[in-house]
């Protein structure tokens, strides 16, 4: 996939969605991968906040809301119903956020990766539930305050790992990206987009108005997350994973940190931590 | 009749709803294994396995998902299956309502169980009563052959276009679940005749693309809404014609919203829904023969309630004695408070007698069906009634 080969057409259009949104932006990218014979499931969350109240219909494919816990069971039973109908060829995506897809959603999506059916969940991981006013979530990462982990109560959890989570299934097909990185993140939906069975990618996407940032910063606050190391970009594929971006300079955690609100609160010793487990994990 | 001619055998009700599945050529069944209910999805399992029936088995994770798939394939323009209990009907409560706000014509089969706490894997029928509001139509069946009848009119009332709305046919627990009965199958030539292949109003089409199951403001909401309630009215008629055309190719009827037996100048009528309906009729007939003034009627549909068909049969009698199977905790059983409020302004309407029996599986011999019926021939008219429990 080259960009200058990228679709044009855009079948996502006036969403509701924040200024600076990068969920909007994944639906978009993803949209432009897998075009009109695509069918989408958005189980409570922004996107679904943003776009599907009657009479707004900003997806210019077939798509449902969905309950919170059942994306991953609408993706089985949508995927049987159109294996049975001899069109196999359709994409059935779910777009799911965070909290859909690491807590409330897990069991469903476990479910549904276990049942072998050919779909592609995309978790959009804006790491925290944005849109019912930024509590956290199971994908909200160590040291980030939201709406009910307050500082100086900041999140004292690691984020869930999705990744080993989903590979311990033995997927056929997983993935990181980030919004940052479109060509990176396409590429893997058109992957994901050809493999006859259950795949997953998790896009990290930066949320102005639950990090606390400008808007304009959206792109730029993605690669501060990839150069820090707080979020790498990967496959999973025949058992093995495989990093497909290596940032050409590595940033300090600290500057990722310092560029939102979330974080401010964190002392020089817990950067500085936090900076030591990153590197050790290098 | 068309086809050749039907086979008989000796199944259990969830035997003969498992054959009902395969004859409505169902192809997407999504279940989770739960007590009573699990023999209905294992014979369908076995069905595929030996080419039976061609269908996708979903193995799925949890009731939450199987009735989450079961939407999934309708909105695929693909028939489903599903049936649960109990618990699993709680855990799928929330796509229940899901489901009928959605206007997916799903059709499960409930094997009424009770629900825990305190534990008991035995029959009641607390499991369905909560789901009273869900917007899901739910039909009660007596036996093993009204099981099978009902879930073949089942998927014909629900996908009906004038309704499109979830149907839940309840059969109790252990009664009708795990007792064989003799029962017709019929030849799938007839069951063809009677059930057209599914014709959605609207799927998730690549060439014609919606939004669907979305969200609504206010007004658009309240529409909706009442739309739906006036589809799960239409229903009532339609339950009624889907019964009598059923009866026309199958020979088999079953009176509608409800059935009225022996209620011709009956002072005194037990009214309750389900297997406990066989014990009933016994009973009338033994009271009958002693020349008592009473009679039954035996409730078919619970939503939508057929008010109008109640005030009529009801309208001379003097008491109406309810059996539930079920409480209302802190009031009284659900099928009571119902009549009675479908009684409400009536010129001379009967004392109503509530009663809640049969919980977690307990027997309700013929000597307490009497006792119901003869409490109600010596109450006063207009006289208060309670809850009472007639197990201990």
């Amino acid at each position: 996939m080259k960009l200058r080969n990228v679709s044009k057409e855009e079948l996502y259009r006036c969403s509701y969605g924040c200024a600076g949104c990068a969920s909007v932006l994944a639906v978009r990218l993803t949209l432009k991968v897998l075009g009109r014979n695509s069918v989408f499931v958005v189980p409570a969350n922004c996107i679904s906040t943003v776009s599907c109240y009657y009479p707004q219909a900003p997806f210019f494919v077939p798509m449902t809301v969905m309950a919170f816990a059942a994306t991953g069971a609408a993706l089985c039973g949508i995927s049987a119903g159109f294996k049975r109908r001899g069109r196999e060829d359709i994409h059935v995506v779910g777009f799911s956020g965070d909290g859909g897809t690491a807590d409330i959603g897990i069991q469903s999506l476990s479910g549904a990766i276990d049942s072998g059916y050919k779909f592609i969940y995309i978790c959009y991981d804006n790491e925290a539930y944005m849109n019912t006013g930024i509590q956290r979530s199971g994908l909200t990462p160590y040291g980030a305050t939201t709406s009910t982990t307050p500082s100086p109560c900041f999140e004292n959890r690691p984020k869930k790992d999705m990744m080993r989570i989903v590979a311990a299934h033995d997927i056929p097909y997983a993935a990181t990206a980030c919004t940052s990185y479109p060509l990176d993140y396409m590429q893997k939906v058109e992957k994901a987009s050809k493999v006859n069975g259950p795949t997953y990618i998790h896009v990290l996407a930066p949320c102005p108005t639950g990090w606390g940032f400008p808007p304009e910063r959206t792109i730029e606050i993605g690669r501060m997350a990839v150069e820090s190391g707080m979020w790498q970009l990967m496959e999973f594929e025949g058992g093995e994973f495989r990093i497909t971006h290596t940032p050409r300079r590595r940033r300090p955690v600290a500057e990722y940190f310092e560029a939102q609100a979330r974080f401010r609160h964190l002392r020089l010793e817990e950067i500085e931590a936090i900076q030591r487990e990153i590197d050790a994990s290098r | 009749m068309p086809g050749k001619a039907p086979v008989k055998k000796y199944i259990t009700a969830n035997e003969a709803v498992a054959h009902a599945a395969r004859l409505a050529r169902v192809e997407v069944i999504a279940a989770y294994p739960i007590t009573p209910q699990t023999s209905i999805v294992e014979k369908l399992a076995s069905f595929i396995a030996s080419g039976e029936m061609d269908a996708d088995f979903i193995k799925v994770e949890s009731e939450h998902s199987a009735l989450t798939a079961c939407m999934g394939a309708r909105m695929a323009g693909v028939r489903a299956f599903t049936s649960t209990s109990s618990q699993g009907l709680e855990y799928m409560h929330e796509m229940l309502a899901y489901s009928s706000g959605g206007r997916y014509p799903l059709v499960m089969a409930n094997v009424c169980r009770s629900v825990a706490l305190p534990w008991s894997i035995w029959g009641d029928q607390q499991d369905a009563i909560q789901q009273r509001d869900t917007g899901w139509i739910q039909l009660f069946t007596e036996t093993a052959q009204e099981a099978l009848d009902m879930v073949l009119q089942a998927y014909r009332i629900a996908e009906d276009h004038r309704i499109l709305l979830p149907v839940m046919i309840c059969l109790d627990g252990f009664i009708q679940s795990h007792t064989e009965e003799l029962v017709e199958i019929p030849d799938q030539e007839s069951v063809d005749a009677f059930l057209p292949p599914y014709d959605p109003v609207v799927t998730l089409d690549v060439d014609d693309p919606h939004s669907i199951s979305v969200g609504g403001f206010g007004k658009h909401y309240a529409a909706w809404r009442k739309e739906q309630q006036e589809a799960a009215e239409r229903a009532k008629e339609v339950i009624v014609e889907v019964g009598d055309e059923f009866a026309r190719i199958f020979g088999r009827h079953y009176g509608g919203l409800i059935e009225a037996y022996r209620i011709e100048g009956a002072q005194a009528v037990l009214l309750t829904m389900g297997a406990l309906v066989g014990t009933a009729r016994e009973v009338v007939d033994e009271m009958r023969a002693e020349g008592k003034a009473v009679g039954l009627i035996k409730v078919r549909a619970f939503r939508p309630f057929p008010a109008e068909e109640l005030r009529q049969a009801l309208s001379q009698v003097k008491a109406a004695a309810v059996l539930d199977r079920d409480c209302s905790y802190g009031y009284e059983g659900a099928l009571a408070t119902d009549l009675k409020a479908a009684l409400y302004g009536l010129a001379n309407p009967p004392a109503v007698l509530g009663f809640i029996g049969g919980l977690g599986g307990a027997d309700v011999p013929p000597e307490r069906m009497r006792y119901m019926l003869e409490r109600a021939l010596s109450v006063k008219k207009g006289a208060p009634s309670s809850a009472e429990f007639i197990d201990l």
